[in-house]
């Protein structure tokens, strides 16, 4: 499928699914959906260095995190003239983007000489230090938090949430077809070199410094993104929880039990897990919700490691071969091993 | 003047001890990620669950903490074991150990931790014991028992360690495990063998870690989460699996922390030991004593 009609099929899909949930009247999906929503971009954008790099990125709260923070400075220094919400949302969504592109930027050319583990944990460190200037920087709230005063109500959608759902909806359609256009891109292919062997890569002329500053950067932005309606979402904004390990381990969790090789397997495993994780905090409770995501990234690792796609994958490629199997050797056998050995024991026969 | 020069020097001391405690803390990971290539990123989990057994022995019998941890050693080399084996059937016999077990010990660092808010809740525990308390004093100095106990404890425990990996047959063999597995095979050495027992005495510190940590701070469970970083901070600062290296690095950070806690205040000084690992990975991946 191109990827015009892929887009405007996306939005279709999405409207559909918009216009369902206005029918059903009640906000609470909303505020369910923004949720889930908020992953799909999160762990879409994790995808793209995660995934199509084999770069592993703890930092993913912190991204979402200086998201939701420009967002609150941009607020705090309007509300000092005293005319709020003169700053509509989607503008915010570029601010925060760009502020995050930025630092991933950044975050790609301190990193440039790290690779495996070290980048992983290079990542986890940054978070930390980028927590720690927001808990002392006092104009946007500090250790204290930021309150963000949102309107009731706007325009003809009716409540507020239903907006900010809107816009996150709009949100992850862009972030799905922005990966499904790296995947088939030029850009993509050099990206699974880096993945797949960075060194063969490199002497082969593939740019992998550019590349993997082009994955920090996108990769990066579409975090913050994600981040900057969140102050609006919730209404007070606090380090600790805006920074916290739950973004980071849901937005590698999902894509993995998904599946990390195309734009389906993070947008399978967030409808999965975030719809899971909503009926488990309702259910049970908030804490049991992360005992899920740790539970399932575990099983999901050691049991199936190419995610839901992977089985899917080999659900589809065994039948063959178990029928060729059956038909020619001895079914206990593994087909690989035992053909060899068959051809070897009638060669030397004679 | 001669103030702030109290304050410096004590800031110095109570460095040195906290280092000593982070010497403590990282040792596992030092031979885990360090010697092994197993990037252990849940040690902090496991250091908060021997926190927790500490607290249950010492709430509930009276046991003293560091007792408790050293009769626990077995239960912990046991639990690594267990793990390693998972880790090892699972992804480093197919060589896709990499991504895949970062996520897998992600998970497990999640699981340890909910399971324990669930069991406790997120109250603060702590333990008690004798030296929990009482300071001495020299003439300015202060050296608080609870920092000092941990300190020469986990000393102790990191010279044993070296001891056992330089003088020992199954130390060499997990020195030269991480040089090369091949020539180890062609000595007739099962290498997982060797790295199953280095793997679960990386986790057997964790007891003892888990005891000094109760003993230093009350403990909630998401503490680990502080440590995470710190640990392959100072892992990697002190030169990947050189235990001297750790623990200079240990102390260094210590000192910079309290440091930064005495003249700037406490909020900025996670911050200056991530600054710390930034630059040194940036600059010197191969740490200080780098092998």
């Amino acid at each position: 499928m191109r990827s015009l009609p892929f887009l405007l099929i996306s939005l279709a899909l999405g409207a559909a699914a918009f216009a369902g949930a206005m029918s059903l009247g009640n906000d609470y999906i909303f505020f369910a959906g923004y949720v889930v929503l908020q992953y799909v971009v999160l762990s879409t954008a994790w995808n793209i260095l995660g995934g199509y790099c084999g770069y592993v990125n703890f930092g993913s709260a912190a991204f979402f995190a200086l998201g939701a923070y420009s967002t609150v400075a941009v607020y705090q220094s309007v509300e000092a003239y005293e005319f709020p919400h003169v700053v509509p949302v989607p503008i915010l969504i570029l601010v925060g983007g760009v502020v995050s592109g930025i630092i991933g930027l950044g975050m790609g050319y301190l990193t440039l000489r790290l690779r495996g583990a070290f980048f992983a944990i290079a990542t986890l460190a940054l978070a930390v230090v980028l927590q720690t200037l927001v808990v002392n920087w006092d104009f946007v709230g500090g250790s204290r938090g930021a309150y963000i005063i949102r309107p009731e109500t706007i325009g003809p959608i009716g409540a507020y949430v239903r907006y900010l759902a809107l816009l996150m909806l709009l949100l992850a359609i862009g972030s799905l077809n922005v990966a499904r256009l790296i995947e088939r891109s030029r850009l993509g292919y050099g990206f699974a070199t880096i993945r797949d062997d960075e060194q063969a890569a490199e002497a082969a002329g593939v740019p992998t410094l550019r590349l993997k500053l082009i994955a920090t950067t996108i990769s990066g932005a579409l975090m913050g993104m994600a981040g900057a309606p969140f102050p609006y979402y919730i209404g007070y904004l606090q380090p600790s929880s805006t920074f916290g390990l739950d973004y980071a381990v849901n937005s590698i969790a999902m894509p993995l039990i998904g599946g990390t090789t195309s734009w389906v397997g993070p947008l399978i495993g967030t409808l999965l897990l975030g719809s899971l994780q909503q009926y488990v905090t309702v259910t049970i409770s908030s804490a049991a919700n992360l005992l899920v995501v740790g539970g399932l990234l575990v099983f999901f690792v050691v049991l199936a490691p190419n995610g839901i796609i992977g089985l899917f994958h080999k659900y589809l490629q065994r039948k063959p071969d178990d029928f060729v199997g059956r038909r020619r050797i001895d079914p206990e056998a593994p087909a690989g091993t035992a053909a060899p050995a068959s051809d070897a024991a009638s060669g030397s026969a004679p | 003047m001669i103030f702030s020069f109290d304050l410096l020097i004590n800031g110095i001391v109570s460095g040195i001890l906290i280092g000593g405690f982070y010497a403590a803390v990282t040792c596992g990971v030092s031979l885990s990620f360090g010697i092994l290539d197993i990037v252990n990123i849940a040690q902090p989990a496991f250091i908060i669950l021997g926190s927790y057994v500490c607290y249950i022995l010492n709430a509930d019998f009276g046991i003293d903490p560091i007792v408790t941890s050293i009769i626990m050693l077995p239960a912990f080399y046991a639990l690594g074991a267990a793990i390693y084996q998972v880790y090892y059937v699972a992804f480093e016999r197919h060589g896709q150990e990499s991504l895949r077990g970062l996520a897998f010990f992600f998970g497990l660092l999640f699981i340890t931790e909910v399971t324990l808010v669930l069991y406790f809740g997120v109250d603060y525990r702590y333990v008690q014991a004798a030296y929990i308390g009482p300071t001495w004093h020299f003439g300015f100095i202060d050296l608080p028992m609870r920092l000092l106990v941990p300190c020469l404890v986990s000393l102790l425990l990191i010279a044993v360690l070296q001891l056992i990996l330089t003088r020992s047959f199954v130390g060499r063999a997990i020195m030269a495990v991480a040089q090369d597995q091949l020539a180890l095979r062609l000595m007739a050495i099962d290498p997982v063998r060797i790295k199953r027992i280095a793997f679960a005495i990386s986790i057997a510190t964790a007891s003892l870690a888990g005891a000094f940590l109760i003993i230093i701070q009350p403990v909630e469970p998401s503490v680990g989460r502080e440590y995470i970083g710190r640990v392959f901070a100072i892992c990697v600062l002190g030169g990947m699996g050189s235990l001297p290296g750790t623990v200079i690095a240990a102390m260094l950070i210590g000192i910079v922390e309290s440091l930064t806690a005495t003249f700037y205040g406490p909020s900025w000084a996670p911050a200056v030991s991530f600054g710390f690992l930034l630059l040194t990975l940036a600059v010197r991946p191969a740490g200080l004593l780098g092998r």
